[in-house]
This record gives C-alpha cells, sequence and structure tokens, in this order.
C-alpha cells in the first residue's frame, strides 16, 4: 500500500515517473482513437491489428538478435509489429472487398493466422539460445518495470504525438463516424479517413506493446470509449472522456504494477480501465445502472399517483397495492383506504390537469404528440401561461353547469 | 468537344449541370447517358418509380458513388473542386440516431467546412446553428438527444444542417418520405423561402400529387432521362406514362395531371 502511494505520487524515482507518464499518455491516445473507432463500429479491427503485430515483432527479434547478437531494441521491434500489423489490415481489407466474406469473418481468419505464426516463430526464437529472448514475453502482457528511460521517452514522445493527430483530425473522424456519405459531399472522403484512422490505430498498438502487451492494448482502445459513451450524448466529449478514463487507467495500473516486483503492467491497466468501466456502468448519473434504476421507479410512482388520484375522482375502487402504497404515504387516503380530505383535494386537482391536458391534445394534436411525458407533468410547467389560460376558458363553461 | 460545352451559357451558369450520367451496379445500369442542366433558381423535382436510380443520380453527382461515366459540373467548373457550393440532405435512415450526438453538434457538422483544425466551435457558431434550427422550427430541440426525434423532427434537424452549409445549391434525397403533415408544410415553406432567396434546391420526390404543388421544374427519369422542364410542359399524363411505363392508372393520372387543366381553364 505505501508502495503504491509512493508510486502514485511519481516518487519513486525518475524512471518510474517517465513510465508513468507515458503510459498515461498512451492510455489517452488509445481511448481518443478508440472512441472513433468505436462510433464507426469497427472494434473488433483493433483486435485484428494486435494480434497481428506478433509475427513481425518475432522476425524483427530475429533478425536483430542474428545481426546484433540482441534482439531487444525498441524502435526495432515496433517497426517490425508495424509492418506486419500492416500487413495484417491490408489482408482484411483485400479479403472483405474483393470477396464475398465480411469484415468480421475476415478479421477472423487474419488474427488467428498472423498470430499462430507469431507463436510458431516465438518457438524459433526459443530454440536459436540468443540473448534477450527471455524478455519476449514482456510484448506479451506487458512489462514496465526493467523499461529503459530512453524507451519510457520514445512511448511518451510517439503518444503525445498521436494525441495531437488524432485532435487535429477529429472534425473529419466525427463526419465520416456519422455519416459516411454526407462527409464525402463535404469533400472529406471516407475511405482516406478511415485510412488515416486504422494507421492511429495501429501506431497506438505498435507504441503499447511495451507497455500493455500487444493483446491487452485492444481493451485500452475498447473500454475507456465505452466508459465515455455512459457520461455523455454528445460526440467530442466522449472522446474526451475517453482520454481521460485510458490516462487513468495506465497511471493506476502502471503504479500498481510498481509495487512488487514481476507484476505485470498490461492485466493491471486492463483491470484498472474495466474498474472505471464498472464505475460508470453502476453510478453514472443519467445512463448508470442506479440512475437508471432510480428514474424508472420515480416514474412508476408517478403513473400509480395520478392514476390513483384520478380512481378517487372518479370514485373507483383501487386494488393495485402499489398505488395503494403510494396514495397512503402521500396521506391522500386513510390506512382503511379511505380518502382524506388532502386526498379529495388532490384527486380534484389531477382531474382537472387531466381535462386540460386532454382538451390540449384533441386541440393541438401535433404539438402534443411532440410531447413525451404523457401529459405527468403539470401543464402550466410545459405550456406557456396563454395556452394554460385559453383552455382555461374553454373548459370553464361545462364546469360552472355541473356545479 | 468539351470545351465547347463548358462555354455553353446554361451550363456555366448551372448550379449542377450533369452530363452524360452512367451509374451501374455490376454490369446493370441503374443510371444511363442522363444529361440534365439544372436551371439555377428553380425548385426542382426529380420523379420517377422505385429504382429508377434517382437516389443513385444524385449521389453520383455528388461523389458519394462512382461512376462509370459523365461529368457533373458546377457552375461550369468540376464538382470535386466547387462542392463547398452544393448542400446535402440525405435520407433520415442512412444514419445511426443513437450516436451520441445532440441536436446542435449535428447542425454544427454543417459549419465543419469552414473549421480549422485548431479552431474550437465558438458561440458564434453555435448561434448561427440554433438560428438555422429556428428556421426549421425546432430550436427548443437543440439540447435533446438525436435518438429522441420523432421521424419528422431527425428530417428538419437535417434540413437545418444544409441550411448552417449556406450553400447555392441544397439537394434532398426524399425529405419528404415518412415525415408528419407539419414537418411537410414546415419543409416546403423553407424550400420556398430558399428559393425566394434566389437559392437552387433539387429534391428526389415520391408524392406525385404534390409535385405541383411545391415545384416548378421537373426531371422524369426512369434509368434514362424521360423528360425535363417545367412542370407544366414536362409533367404530362405522356411523360408519366412513358416514365412509369403501366404502372400508373388512367384513374391516377388523371388525378395528378387534373390540376393544370382546372387552372387552364381558370
Amino acid at each position: 500500500m505505501d508502495a503504491w502511494l509512493r508510486a502514485l505520487t511519481f516518487s519513486t524515482g525518475y524512471n518510474t515517473s517517465l513510465v508513468t507518464l507515458g503510459a498515461m499518455l498512451l492510455g489517452a491516445s488509445a481511448g481518443m482513437i478508440g472512441s472513433f473507432i468505436l462510433l464507426r463500429k469497427r472494434s473488433l479491427v483493433s483486435d485484428a491489428i494486435s494480434h497481428a503485430t506478433l509475427p513481425g515483432l518475432t522476425v524483427a527479434f530475429i533478425v536483430m538478435a542474428l545481426l546484433f547478437g540482441d534482439g531487444r531494441w525498441l524502435p526495432g521491434l515496433m517497426i517490425g509489429a508495424g509492418l506486419s500489423a500492416a500487413f495484417g489490415l491490408w489482408g482484411v481489407q483485400h479479403i472483405s472487398e474483393r470477396t464475398r466474406l465480411g469484415e468480421d469473418s475476415a478479421i477472423g481468419a487474419i488474427l488467428s493466422t498472423l498470430f499462430g505464426l507469431g507463436v510458431v516463430l516465438i518457438t524459433v526464437i526459443q530454440a536459436m539460445n540468443t540473448g534477450g529472448q527471455a524478455g519476449l514475453t514482456g510484448y506479451l502482457v506487458g512489462a514496465t518495470a526493467g523499461m529503459l528511460a530512453g524507451e519510457a521517452q520514445l512511448i511518451a514522445a510517439c503518444a503525445l504525438l498521436l494525441l495531437i493527430a488524432v485532435f487535429m483530425l477529429r472534425r473529419e473522424f466525427l463526419l465520416v463516424c456519422f455519416d459516411a456519405e454526407y462527409a464525402a459531399t463535404n469533400g472529406v472522403r471516407a475511405q482516406r479517413v478511415d485510412m488515416l484512422m486504422l494507421l492511429l490505430l495501429l501506431a497506438v498498438t505498435v507504441i503499447g506493446l511495451k507497455v500493455t502487451g500487444l493483446i491487452l492494448v485492444v481493451a485500452l482502445t475498447i473500454i475507456p470509449p465505452v466508459t465515455g459513451r455512459f457520461w455523455t450524448d454528445r460526440p467530442l466529449r466522449m472522446v474526451a472522456i475517453a482520454a481521460i478514463c485510458g490516462a487513468l487507467a495506465g497511471y493506476l495500473g502502471v503504479t500498481l504494477s510498481s509495487v512488487r516486483t514481476g507484476l505485470p503492467t498490461g492485466p493491471l491497466i486492463v483491470l484498472s480501465a474495466f474498474f472505471l468501466f464498472v464505475l460508470s456502468l453502476l453510478f453514472s448519473p443519467r445512463r448508470g445502472m442506479v440512475a437508471m434504476l432510480a428514474a424508472h421507479y420515480r416514474f412508476k410512482t408517478k403513473v400509480h399517483l395520478r392514476q390513483g388520484l384520478l380512481a378517487l375522482a372518479r370514485q373507483e375502487a383501487i386494488y393495485d397495492a402499489l398505488t395503494l402504497r403510494v396514495l397512503r404515504r402521500h396521506g391522500f387516503i386513510r390506512r382503511d383506504n379511505v380518502p382524506t380530505p388532502l386526498g379529495l383535494a388532490a384527486a380534484r386537482d389531477a382531474e382537472h390537469e387531466e381535462q386540460l391536458w386532454s382538451l390540449y391534445r384533441s386541440l393541438y394534436p401535433d404539438e402534443a404528440a411532440h410531447l413525451d411525458h404523457l401529459g405527468l407533468e403539470p401543464i402550466s410547467d410545459c405550456l406557456p401561461p396563454d395556452t394554460v389560460m385559453s383552455l382555461e376558458s374553454r373548459m370553464h363553461p361545462p364546469l360552472r353547469s355541473a356545479l | 468537344m468539351k470545351a465547347s460545352r463548358i462555354d455553353d451559357p446554361a451550363i456555366s451558369r448551372s448550379p449542377l449541370a450533369i452530363q452524360g450520367l452512367t451509374v451501374s451496379y455490376g454490369q446493370k445500369p441503374v443510371v444511363y447517358s442522363v444529361d440534365f442542366i439544372t436551371p439555377p433558381g428553380s425548385l426542382t423535382a426529380i420523379v420517377g418509380p422505385n429504382g429508377a436510380g434517382k437516389s443513385t443520380m444524385l449521389k453520383a453527382a455528388l461523389g458519394i458513388k462512382r461512376r462509370l461515366s459523365g461529368e457533373v459540373l458546377v457552375y461550369g467548373e468540376p464538382y470535386e473542386q466547387q462542392s463547398c457550393h452544393v448542400a446535402y440532405v440525405p435520407q433520415r435512415n442512412s444514419v445511426d440516431w443513437d450516436f451520441p450526438a445532440t441536436v446542435l453538434d449535428v447542425v454544427v457538422m454543417g459549419l465543419f467546412r469552414d473549421l480549422r483544425w485548431w479552431q474550437l466551435t465558438r458561440r458564434h457558431h453555435r448561434d448561427m446553428a440554433l438560428e438555422c434550427l429556428c428556421r426549421v422550427g425546432m430550436e427548443a430541440f437543440a439540447k435533446r438527444q438525436i435518438g429522441q426525434l420523432s421521424g419528422g423532427q431527425q428530417q428538419r434537424v437535417f434540413l437545418a444542417r444544409a441550411l448552417a452549409q449556406s450553400a447555392d445549391l441544397t439537394i434532398l434525397d426524399e425529405p419528404f418520405a415518412g415525415v408528419d403533415a407539419a414537418t411537410e408544410k414546415a419543409i416546403v415553406e423553407v424550400l420556398k423561402s430558399l428559393k425566394r432567396q434566389g437559392k437552387t434546391l433539387l429534391c428526389v420526390h415520391h408524392d406525385l400529387s404534390t409535385v405541383r404543388d411545391y415545384f416548378d421544374h421537373v426531371l422524369l427519369l426512369n434509368v434514362r432521362r424521360i423528360a425535363a422542364g417545367p412542370v407544366d410542359k414536362a409533367f404530362t399524363e405522356k411523360t408519366l406514362q412513358e416514365a412509369y411505363g403501366g404502372r400508373l392508372s388512367s384513374l391516377q393520372l388523371e388525378q395528378i395531371v387534373m390540376p393544370s387543366a382546372t387552372t387552364q381553364k381558370v
């Protein structure tokens, strides 16, 4: 706990702080680009990309090991991974465009094939008897503990560049995500924008290799955007929230993994992201489960209250248990279900409201159709006073004769 | 040959001149060698049976669909260089209405063309968008999530987005499909007010009975161009019969063409 606190406050040394910063920037850029990918409904593509990095990564390792004796040079590995991921993407694109297979089946085929190839190549490396092969598993699940300062700087710098690139392209991305055809009429070519989007996604994957590992980087491009969706109905705000969630997940994950040696960074980052997701799922004020349950309950009580009051006004018998309970709680009926004076007054008001609303509905059917609360709100809160007055005056003659 | 076409004043003044446009799905042409010069300042309906290639023709003209042959000129220049003069109102079902966006967000998209990447969306952009929403009677819904709108309201939002582009030519793809009567009236009012401002409108339309009331020019299309011109001249029993190929009964035809007969008598 103490070690974690020190890591959280960036007081465990320059290197760890640098790594933490890098992971946060990575999380932010993954969240941003992931949001657009999610809105474009192509989240699965990031899965294909991440799996397709493995053969390139291993080939780069083998080549560098043969040439220089040590295969663990991060930029080289990143280039290798990027190339094979790009090849995988090209394959997916090619198959889904030229054949009758959909993008999802193309992704499945490419993803498993390239990952299988990568696993075979890993066994080749293990048989090679060269230095540093133990470090290779770090690229599968992420390992930031032994990261060099130069590596951390590279990751942080690349992630920052990505952030800027996504920011610059946000409107083009948004247009294409919402309506690719409309975007085309605005001079924004969907094909080119999609290409850029995938390229940035690929870059995030490659940069994330060492931090989250190649499989789990997918989680960073999917979970934070979904988390962001819980908090807002606005597109660019969602992207911003996803970036914050991603950064937070990176921060929590890296600091947690620094607590004890051997704790894998990637899984901890992913678990942190998932933790934020669950928090949002439960407690976000509008779309969270708690809020939705509460809103549903409030609405239900309101309907029951109105129905109960109308029944009182029309002197109908009430059998529904919830209705009775609600009326009793408001003091509108006694324990033996006899209406109180307060209840009778409220019932008269409810009946009056109901008549005003139904008059409004019959006079202005179009406008009434635009209101979506079934006339449960007080009419004077929803309509301008002059409209209510004119409705009242139309109602009065029949009321007077009734009296 | 090409140069002389562009020199033609009718083409160089037209906000959208289509020449020999062909679009095909596989080997089957859905639009075949269509010529149409949109008269500037007109309110033109594109009319034809289902599958006549009305929407496809427009999408090809707008660069959404690839064309097999033909050219599209905006004020005599290729469309690709002049697309800023053209606003597009797509069909409602072309987007996912669960998209996280408010009504205002969608209308502001109409201003994206003028915004550079370093510029943030500022108050005066939002005010402009609000003004466009006012013109379609939707200002009260600015903060609504778009998924909570009725079909007619969605259509109005798309129209407001096109208004925000303040283009010379607005192309609408079935703006009256599945909307309520109040929305239809509101949209027609906006279209007519744009026409009064000297703007040009081109509109795929499926309701033959309102062509005469709403539009001044018409293009009858059934894969090929059947007829085009002012409604009185081009929208006749003969051309309709040709475009719909017997799919309209004589009674229907009579009802559609009748209004002109009565007005001529008066």
